[in-house]
């Protein structure tokens, strides 16, 4: 895991424009490495000081900010960065949960003859889920391809009908799935007739997961998915996806290759949303078809648009803003939904560029771009890129 | 045959309602170039909006709920409904979407998804529409107008033409030849179809462009009313404002304008029948369970193959 990110980090690294970054250029490609491992040290800190999820009501909501947070990111490198506009990310989420849900349930079922949890902290069963969840990316990710490409084609509002549409199938498909085999002895006389329909759960969902994720592992992938955003944002290719959400046709004709970049976004935050998925998957137990649909991907569309479509801390406040709120407002849930509705009615007449635009939050109080800003457009030059 | 004999009246009658509706869509889009997410919440407010004037109008009138009122209960009701879709639709486009007419197309389809949310969730507030399906009281007798005998013995069939699918069949087909009329045989259809064309040059022809996009909105959101009262007609048991089966009608409808050509008047007509055939013809021969997926891949495969749909006519781009 730490390599794949060296090797990402390193890239970016050297792709970078010096004036932009400052963290990246400096040194040695190693460190590149210091925020992830400040951030697995912060993961590690707040899974010992804190009461296990079972127990603690606060444990379960931050793992659950935890995992928003990577899916609003993820979800921002296509809506915020490359502009294209995807309503079905909670459809990613659903593939790449259900991937991992089926591996470690199964796979546990087949290994240690039951689906409770394995092992202790970095036991076996845990190397087991974070195999899962990788693999749910990994599925997730040629789903985002699958759907990346009709991107190549549609623009704007056609784009964001397919989207819609992808994560509407992914839902009546897990609806239309098998039940679960809850048997160890059932599981291995199994043939292949009872694998169609895949047993999943069909529409009453799955559940029995074992319950493996914790705040280490939510806050270990969150800080790679960070640290991968940052540096993609500030690599050549960030740069090529923001020039395709600027103006396609500017872009094209300066040698960004339109298709490349759009693809490439779905993939990765496709990815990631597939390992938020698992995730999900390990930390409530169960996963249903619903949890696919789009209602659950506008959620994480306001969270862009409110953060800042680009800016990578200004999604993440937003993330933890809109998971905490709705837990302090309880007593008003079913007002929850009209103050996000009304929040994105005016965020859009009057700041449509969200809280932050495309800028961090440190770089709010740089005074250049402040003026940048002020004198008409939301990137400055510098970062649009070559 | 006489299996799909049925099949094929529901999916007129089915079609006839995404017709409705779709014109709505392909109205704005033709115009404003985005998506109206919220159009298929002025359905619900249709259907909705039809069901409590009823309980409120026929217990006045000294009608049962249970009895069916005189044919005019339900013209009056029909036609409310209209008023009051069509008033809501133009203080959408006014609030939210005329600020919004220099933006970006995507920040308005941002806006869209919004009031879309909006109208949802405050129709779910308890003291508005409530959070729980209803029973719509009858405004129709659905009895049969014709029945059909096929075969003998146990193979026996028989084909039903419904009142209320006549009855919906009937009200479309009138309101999409108002439509029709309105917008190739009126002035002011020439000056919509002159804004959708180009509104800079329209607006120096001297169109009040901003006159006409509120009289689309009204139009399109009397149309998806028209579609609400009709829906509740054909299906009385109606979901709560925020059930996920409005939605899904409301992306049909899309789509079928979408595979008509967005933007063209008949290629949503022709849209809607087609949509509504290939659900029905699927969920019947095929499996019932998969009727969402057949439409968005068909939606799908329509648009790689011919992005600009059945009708629609190729635009290039310029820089």
């Amino acid at each position: 895991m730490a390599r794949g990110t060296s090797s990402v980090g390193s890239d970016a690294a050297a792709a970078v424009k010096p004036e932009a970054v400052e963290v990246a250029v400096k040194g040695n490609c190693w460190t590149g490495l210091i925020p992830v491992a400040i951030g697995i040290l912060i993961a590690l800190v707040l899974h010992f000081a804190l009461p296990a999820p079972q127990r603690s009501y606060n444990t379960q909501i931050l793992q659950i900010i935890g995992i928003v947070i990577v899916l609003a990111v993820s979800l921002n490198i296509v809506n915020g960065m490359t502009g294209q506009f995807s309503i079905g990310h909670a459809g990613f989420m659903a593939v790449g949960g259900y991937t991992a849900a089926s591996i470690t349930y199964y796979g546990s079922m087949l290994l240690w003859g039951s689906t409770t949890k394995h092992g202790g902290f970095l036991g076996s069963g845990d190397w087991l889920f974070l195999g899962s969840c990788l693999a749910g990316g990994l599925v997730a990710a040629i789903a985002g391809y699958v759907v990346g490409l009709p991107s190549l084609r549609l623009r704007g509002d056609y784009l964001a009908i397919v989207t819609l549409g992808f994560g509407e199938i992914i839902r009546v498909v897990l609806q239309q799935t098998g039940p679960l085999i809850e048997d160890v002895k059932a599981l291995q006389s199994v043939g292949l007739k009872q694998l169609v329909p895949p047993p999943l759960g069909g529409s009453l969902g799955f559940s029995g997961i074992p319950k493996y994720t914790n705040l280490f592992w939510v806050y270990s992938i969150l800080t790679i998915t960070l640290v991968v955003a940052y540096r993609l944002k500030s690599s050549s290719a960030g740069r090529s996806m923001i020039s395709v959400r600027e103006d396609e046709i500017a872009a094209q004709a300066m040698g960004v290759n339109i298709a490349r970049q759009k693809v490439t976004a779905f993939v990765v935050a496709a990815f990631f949303a597939g390992v938020a998925g698992g995730l999900f998957a390990h930390s409530t137990g169960t996963v249903s078809p619903k949890d696919s649909g789009f209602q659950q991907s506008f959620d994480y569309v306001i969270m862009t648009v409110l953060g800042g479509r680009g800016s990578i801390s200004g999604v993440t406040l937003a993330a933890i803003f809109l998971t905490v709120l709705p837990e302090l407002l309880r007593d008003f849930e079913q007002y929850r939904l009209i103050v996000y509705a009304l929040l994105l009615i005016i965020m859009m007449l009057v700041r449509p560029q969200g809280l932050l635009g495309i800028h961090e939050v440190w770089e709010m109080f740089n005074r250049r771009r402040r003026k940048a800003e002020v004198s008409g457009s939301d990137v400055s030059p510098a970062e649009v890129g070559p | 045959m006489s299996d799909f004999a049925q099949t094929l009246i529901t999916a007129i009658a089915i079609g006839s309602l995404y017709a409705l509706i779709a014109l709505g869509y392909t109205m704005v889009y033709g115009i404003l170039k985005f998506i109206n997410f919220a159009h298929s919440d002025i359905v619900v407010l249709g259907a909705w909006g039809s069901y409590s004037l009823s309980v409120r109008v026929l217990p006045a009138l000294g009608y049962g709920l249970k009895e069916v009122p005189p044919v005019w209960v339900a013209m009056t009701i029909l036609l409310l409904a209209m008023i009051f879709c069509g008033a809501i639709g133009f203080t959408i486009e006014r609030l939210a979407y005329r600020p919004l007419r220099r933006a970006p197309r995507l920040n308005v389809l941002i806006t869209a998804i919004g009031v879309s949310l909006l109208l949802q969730n405050v129709g779910q507030l308890s003291f508005v529409f409530g959070a729980s399906p209803q029973d719509m009281p009858p405004l129709l007798s659905d009895r049969a107008l014709a029945t059909f005998s096929f075969g003998e013995g146990e193979s026996a069939r028989q084909l039903v033409i419904g009142m209320v699918d006549v009855v919906i069949f009937a009200t479309a087909t009138s309101l999409m030849l108002i439509m029709q009329y309105l917008v190739f045989h009126t002035k002011l259809g020439v000056a919509m179809r002159a804004v959708s064309f180009n509104t800079d040059t329209a607006a120096l022809m001297g169109i009040p462009v901003d006159r006409v996009v509120s009289f689309t909105f009204v139009l399109g959101s009397m149309l998806a009313a028209a579609a609400g009262f009709l829906i509740v007609m054909k299906y009385p048991s109606i979901s709560q404002p925020a059930h996920t089966i409005w939605v899904l009608l409301g992306l049909k409808a899309f789509v079928a304008a979408v595979i008509g050509g967005i933007g063209n008047v008949r290629g949503a007509v022709l849209g809607g029948f087609v949509i509504a055939f290939v659900e029905q013809f699927g969920a019947f021969y095929v499996s019932s369970n998969y009727r969402d997926v057949y439409v968005f891949t068909l939606l799908i495969l329509i648009l790689l193959v011919k992005p600009s749909g059945l009708l629609g006519s190729t635009l290039r781009e310029k820089v």
